[in-house]
């Protein structure tokens, strides 16, 4: 019993030493196989430096899972995502969810933007959308998408998207949306511009 | 994690605690006794995609890149240098990147392969070894299928601008000198060859310049084959831009079964020789068949077809041990010869490569193709496909991929499928070189 006790305690302790030495060689290779796949469009472990593809990089797993699920019944514009979302299994989705909830969250800092847009962007943000966006959007423990610092045209696409209805929105959303842009019908724009922007 | 992991990690932790404190005095790659040297020949979209992957998996594995050229241009996006809708500079990269995540670049050329002794000869004469070798030399030309045709006539001449750099920028500044009124003459070739929908995204971007600018002008394209990829959406987009299929069409595509094939060219005279007719022209772009790079001959790695056979799960030849082709020179097939498909190889490759150096089991493998062209400003199409492996086989995963919709034309879409396709360059080219 003795000698059985000291063996767990070893393969435990060199468990933990293996983890140590090799890093990412123990990870789940499936999840980083399946998400190393994805950096061609959304950049190395899915922080895009690009203005059209948003990045992946510290979205939560749910968030993450529940897009994909999304693209995968054609319910968000048909873009090159849905025909990708269709060869996995919700499993897969849920692996790729392990691998890019781990990753910091990145912001593009690259994109360009006309400061008093940016400014008016952020009022904008702060009165309509950081109850449930908090921190212009960067922290992506609310389940909500990345963004500020997101692929401006992403960002734009999504916000259009939203408003002509090919993509389902949360009923709040949907009315702090008609508020705003009663208020402001140039509101989009300037939130695109902060976001842009970044934090 | 099982147990049996465990007690394997264990032992290697036990062997390695008793050589550390010697072996550490004079190699840091000699912990756990067994070193780990890769050596890359060819620093195009899988080789330097596989070298950063590789130290990004596992910084302790020893790296050395060799490439031809101290610059790479990538081979999408050059049709809009061609079109001079972008400059050379903007596909031109360098290994700066890879140089500063330790990977040791060495400009030089691979002239030989001992797979025996695990060695790479340079042209330099230097000699390098390894313990695992990645060949990623791309593409060669059949030029002896072309009659007058060979790499000093594309050098001078004719350009076939299917490897990117100095021909691409000429054959942008033979269109450009060319008069309105003129006829391009593009030769398209039989399959398999790199880059599936190019040559069509390249009559589309010539198409482009010369309606703007040579409006009189035109497109002959005599093709080997009888369809080509992404037909129903080039053939449509050349309709919707460049009146394809109209008496006034800037573009007449002859498939193989009209006379399509090419059987050779006459540099002086500027005339093509094609099945049924001869085709004089202003400006000629031969886009030859297709084969393994040089160095995938000289080390004895492909079999009749002239490609690399390859296991679809580690990408280690099946001919020699120790040696893994990646890219467009292996058969990776249902893999299109694509950069998208060469960046996902790399990765599978690197961490296969990374396993079998430190005795891991090798990790299941994942596949995704993504290809976007564009046929004119706001109209961007793509493919894509998601593959795994099963059964000892690259396949296609049933259910995904597939073009974009072509039922009715959808402008929000294909505006947005051109901003995709350049955030992809943007994308891929950093996740390669950056």
């Amino acid at each position: 019993m003795r000698q059985r006790k000291i063996i767990k305690s070893i393969l435990i302790s060199s468990g933990l030493f293996s983890l140590i030495l090799t890093g990412q060689a123990l990870a789940t290779p499936t999840s980083q196989a399946l998400s190393y796949t994805c950096a061609g469009c959304h950049g190395t472990n899915g922080a895009s430096n690009g203005s059209a593809i948003p990045s992946l990089a510290g979205l939560s797993k749910d968030y993450l899972v529940e897009a994909m699920e999304a693209y995968k019944k054609d319910e968000r514009s048909p873009t090159i995502m849905n025909r990708i979302a269709k060869g996995y299994s919700t499993k897969e989705f849920e692996l790729m969810g392990d691998f890019f909830s781990n990753q910091p969250v990145h912001q593009n800092s690259g994109q360009k933007y006309d400061s008093a847009k940016a400014k008016a962007g952020k009022k904008l943000h702060k009165k309509y959308c950081s109850s449930c966006h908090s921190e212009g959007g960067t922290i992506t423990d609310d389940e909500a998408g990345l963004l500020a610092g997101n692929a401006a045209l992403f960002m734009e696409y999504s916000l259009i998207d939203f408003h002509d209805g090919s993509r389902d929105m949360p009923r709040k959303m949907k009315k702090k949306i008609k508020k705003m842009l009663k208020r402001d019908k140039d509101a989009f724009d300037k939130l695109v511009h902060y976001y842009s922007k970044g934090e | 994690m099982s147990n049996q992991h465990n007690r394997r990690n264990f032992l290697k932790i036990v062997g390695a605690g008793g050589v550390a404190t010697t072996a550490a005095l004079y190699t840091p790659f000699a912990i756990g006794g067994a070193s780990k040297k890769v050596v890359i020949i060819g620093g195009g979209m899988g080789g330097a995609t596989a070298a950063k992957y590789i130290r990004m998996m596992d910084k302790s594995v020893d790296v050395t890149l060799i490439s031809a050229d101290a610059n790479y241009y990538t081979g999408f996006a050059s049709n809009e240098v061609i079109s001079g809708e972008r400059s050379l500079t903007s596909i031109t990269f360098s290994y700066a990147g890879l140089r500063k995540r330790g990977v040791k670049v060495i400009i030089d050329t691979a002239a030989d392969i001992n797979a025996q002794a695990r060695t790479v000869k340079l042209a330099s004469g230097t000699s390098i070894s390894y313990d695992r070798l990645i060949v990623a030399p791309g593409i060669d030309f059949k030029f002896d299928d072309i009659e007058g045709y060979d790499a000093r006539v594309a050098n001078e001449k004719i350009p076939h601008a299917w490897v990117a750099g100095s021909q691409t920028k000429m054959l942008h500044n033979q269109l450009r000198s060319m008069k309105n009124g003129g006829t391009v003459v593009l030769s398209a070739p039989p399959n398999p060859f790199r880059c599936p929908p190019g040559p069509y995204e390249r009559v589309s971007q010539m198409a482009l310049y010369l309606k703007h600018n040579k409006p009189k002008s035109k497109i002959i394209v005599l093709d080997s084959k009888d369809k080509f990829s992404k037909f129903g959406l080039f053939t449509n987009g050349w309709k919707k831009h460049y009146g394809y299929g109209t008496d006034n069409s800037m573009i007449e595509w002859i498939p193989a079964y009209k006379g399509g094939r090419i059987e050779g060219v006459d540099a002086d005279a500027m005339t093509v020789t094609a099945e049924f007719d001869d085709f004089k022209a202003d400006v000629i772009n031969i886009i030859p068949a297709q084969k393994a790079g040089k160095i995938a001959f000289t080390a004895g790695l492909v079999n009749d077809s002239g490609w690399c056979p390859i296991q679809g799960n580690t990408f280690e030849s099946t001919i020699h041990k120790n040696i893994h082709v990646i890219g467009d020179a292996s058969i990776a097939s249902p893999l299109p010869k694509s950069g998208y498909a060469a960046n996902s190889e790399a990765k599978v490759c690197a961490a296969a490569i990374v396993a079998l150096l430190n005795s891991d089991k090798i990790p299941d493998p994942s596949f995704v193709n993504t290809c976007y062209s564009v046929i004119a400003p706001g109209n961007g199409i793509s493919v894509a496909m998601v593959y795994a492996y099963k059964n000892g086989k690259i396949v296609k995963v049933k259910g995904s991929g597939g073009l974009t919709p072509d039922e009715q034309f959808d402008k929000k879409l294909r505006a947005r499928e051109v901003e995709y396709g350049y955030t992809w360059f943007h994308n891929i080219t950093q996740d390669a070189f950056g």
